[in-house]
């Protein structure tokens, strides 16, 4: 599973989708963790994201940190609900920045 | 109790998925909301997956056990492993104000289940989990999933 990548000004923007359960949250921490390495500010876009287990959520914390290791600006945009349901439990959703769009991020 | 479904699976994360769409159509047949099935969709992955992590220690040969049953108003999951006995004081949430990766799935199961515990099975049978959920219960069930307090 290949996400997307696409560039919005000084972000870079990746989108999830699916069901990020422990099958596929190794290939979505590999690719966020991939393009903080190359020092870019990263969205991540959960829009399309229609389940997201704890491993997902792993993933997301990962790369929170990284970025602010490496002072980059990481955020989350378009979190669908099943996301939000998820990052409201774990109390995340005062953690992450979040946006509704792409046009707040700017 | 009466059994509603049994299901066997190998602790593979590609089962996850398949697992998930056979706990929607049951709980559905069994007259859930959408908020509750949400909630118990979450909690059995989140246990299956501590038991491929944790139990399993990522084999993906272990055999797992789901059961269903009804007990009153109740649905009733009993997760079996054949894996180690696993100590269960070392089953605990992280610190929600410690942000790391992992240590979140006990803390989603307990949040969003009515009651949570390890059942005392013998020595060399592995571990059994139970969790129960009041079914049909939407007020409950919003508070606990989609209010943080």
């Amino acid at each position: 599973m290949k996400y997307p990548v696409t560039e919005h000004g000084r972000f870079s923007v990746i989108a999830l989708s699916g069901e990020i359960d422990l099958n596929v949250s190794p290939k979505a921490r590999e690719q966020i963790l991939k393009q903080l390495k190359q020092h870019k500010h990263l969205l991540v876009d959960l829009s399309a994201v229609d389940y997201i287990d704890s491993s997902g959520v792993a993933s997301l914390v990962e790369g929170f940190q990284l970025a602010r290791a490496q002072k980059q600006d990481f955020a989350l945009i378009g979190v669908s609900k099943a996301a939000m349901q998820v990052l409201q439990l774990a109390r995340l959703d005062k953690v992450f920045k979040i946006y509704n769009s792409l046009d707040e991020c700017e | 109790m009466r059994l509603l479904q049994r299901i066997h699976f190998l602790s593979q994360p590609e089962k996850l998925k398949p697992v998930r769409e056979a706990v929607r159509v049951m709980a559905r047949e069994q007259g859930c909301t959408e908020e509750n099935l949400d909630c118990m969709v979450m909690a059995i992955n989140e246990a299956c997956m501590n038991v491929m992590q944790h139990a399993y220690h990522e084999i993906n040969d272990g055999e797992i056990v789901l059961e269903f049953w009804q007990e009153s108003d109740e649905l009733v999951i009993r997760i079996y492993d054949f894996a180690e006995k696993v100590d269960i004081s070392t089953i605990k949430s992280r610190d929600l104000d410690d942000v790391r990766p992992g240590g979140l799935g006990v803390h989603l199961i307990h949040k969003v289940m009515d009651k949570v515990e390890y059942l005392d099975i013998p020595e060399q049978a592995g571990n059994l989990l139970e969790m129960r959920k009041r079914i049909g219960d939407i007020k409950q069930c919003k508070i606990k999933c989609e209010v943080d307090q």
